[in-house]
């Protein structure tokens, strides 16, 4: 991924930023242009949020053949999380045994490298998740 | 709109095909299905091909006027269009050529699909696929297409009580079809046992859950139906064209042990068509996983919400059941080079109908439906197709 297109979402990736609609109170994550549900009415009226990071994992898997850049991490866990705010985020689970995460394991945010662009590449990092205690 | 026929069908055979060019591959499906129709160049009107990704495969866009081209339609410049919706191409070209002749702008339309997908390593392509689903929110946190498919075959286990054992009977019975399909890239049988021990993909899908990335084109020739006559080739009716769209990312879904894109898309085209899902008698669906047939059987409305893995398990869905699905072997015996997946589909229910379809065919086949879906369930198409009598 260039450097400008993952610059540009730094602030949702680092700090879980997204938007509140003020017509309809719905939270989104990443950021959107327009409420889903009010479309034009919610222009001008999406405030920025930033999310607890708790959610609760509602489907996950155990990647067992990553794609480029995740290779010396499998197996590792996908998983969908909602945040209790609302929104839903796709993320890994980190930091524990694949069979400690199943549906309705609660989790919270943590900052973590994403992957490697290479020996001499870019490092990406963000969001991951990791079991509460 | 007009009635719409197809009068034509020709593929490639699909399979690892390191000798054939992209440009060798969709001429030779679109010169079958002209010899097929028995029409002419000068009788095309227009050309619509479904590719996912030519400029990641193989560095070349402009497609639209590569094939026209490459079939020596030059001399006639007819509007030549390329069509994309991950690897729902196929079905969405088709759907444009059927509206095309549907709305009276043209009377005679080829329309084609095609992908030449090992040109780039298994590394690239499992990239290339990515771009199917979300790449900022899904892939670049590690989420492959496999394992969103993956997630869904969680919560569909969990929420159904579907299991390891059933997922896998839609291998077994999707490669015995295959087996009888001279053009499939994998024309042979699996055990039961052998999908169960495959190596593990994303849990709880193995290797033998998933269509393979092949090489393969298709192509079908769509005429108005007052001009069907003129031509020599043995017509079915279509009888309805539905499309749908969800949102990029699954976590945005209502669902995910449903894709609401195929749930509108049937409705659609059951109402064009003024049928139920009970008066369909065979099916092609969309098995680029195992757990998306499961899905698919229940979203078309073939079996109840959660009782698609106990259908396999019954035998509702083989060749003899009461639903036929995949006769060709679907995507995961046939493989499934993306964007000419939707036009085989198609030409499988031609066939069935025509009762060209040899040692496959089902009996009494009146009413088949073709059911394509791009990436992880943002696009979907269902085709219905009849009997031109």
């Amino acid at each position: 991924m260039s450097i400008p297109r993952f610059w540009r979402e730094i602030d949702q990736r680092y700090n879980l930023k997204g938007v509140k609609c003020g017509n309809c109170g719905h939270h989104f994550f990443p950021a959107r242009t327009m409420c889903s549900a009010c479309r034009h009415e919610s222009i001008g009226k999406l405030a920025p949020v930033t999310f607890s990071g708790n959610g609760t994992v509602e489907t996950c898997s155990v990647v067992h053949n990553g794609p480029a850049g995740f290779e010396d991490q499998t197996p590792y866990v996908m998983a969908i999380i909602k945040l209790d705010e609302g929104p839903r985020i796709t993320a890994q689970i980190v930091d524990c045994a694949p069979d400690q995460v199943g549906i309705g394991t609660r989790v919270r945010k943590v900052f973590r490298r994403i992957n490697e662009e290479g020996d001499a590449g870019v490092i990406h990092y963000g969001y991951k998740f990791a079991v509460q205690a | 709109m007009r009635e719409v026929a197809i009068i034509g069908v020709g593929m490639s055979k699909f399979g690892e095909l390191w000798e054939r060019s992209f440009r060798s591959l969709i001429t030779e499906a679109g010169l079958a299905a002209v010899k097929d129709a028995g029409i002419g160049g000068d009788d095309i009107d227009a050309l619509y091909v479904g590719s996912m990704s030519a400029g990641r495969f193989i560095g070349q866009e402009h497609i639209g006027a590569l094939v026209a081209d490459e079939a020596g339609l030059t001399p006639a410049h007819i509007p030549a269009t390329r069509v994309e919706a991950a690897d729902a191409s196929g079905g969405v070209a088709l759907r444009q050529g059927y509206l095309a002749v549907a709305s009276g702008a043209h009377d005679v339309v080829v329309v084609g699909g095609v992908e030449k997908m090992t040109d780039v390593g298994d590394v690239e392509q499992t990239n290339i696929l990515a771009a199917s689903a979300d790449r900022e929110w899904e892939a670049f946190f590690g989420a492959t297409v496999p394992s969103l498919y993956a997630m869904m075959a969680t919560r569909h286990m969990h929420d159904y009580g579907t299991t390891r054992e059933q997922l896998a009977r839609v291998s077994v019975k999707n490669h015995e079809n295959g087996a009888l399909n001279p053009n499939a890239a994998y024309p042979f049988t699996v055990k039961l046992d052998s999908v169960l021990t495959s190596p593990l993909v994303a849990s709880p899908l193995r290797v033998l859950d998933m269509a393979a990335s092949v090489d393969g084109a298709a192509a079908v020739v769509l005429c108005a139906a007052d001009r069907v006559p003129s031509f020599t080739g043995k017509p079915v009716k279509i009888l309805a064209s539905g499309q749908a769209s969800d949102s990029l990312a699954l976590h945005d879904r209502a669902s995910f042990t449903s894709l609401g894109a195929t749930q509108r898309a049937a409705a659609l085209a059951y109402r064009q068509a003024g049928i139920t899902a009970r008066d369909v008698n065979l099916a092609e669906v969309h098995d680029a996983f195992t757990i998306s047939e499961v899905m698919a059987v229940e979203d078309l409305g073939f079996v109840e919400k959660g009782q698609g893995g106990f259908a396999v398990e019954k035998g509702v869905t083989t060749r003899a059941g009461s639903v036929p699905v995949n006769t060709s072997g679907g995507l995961k015996a046939r493989g499934h080079p993306l964007g000419a997946t939707g036009i085989a589909q198609a030409i499988e229910i031609t066939q069935q109908l025509r009762g060209n379809a040899g040692a496959r065919q089902v009996r009494n086949a009146r009413i088949g439906l073709a059911h394509n879906v791009g990436g992880s369930g943002a696009t979907a198409t269902v085709h219905l197709l009849g009997g031109w009598e």
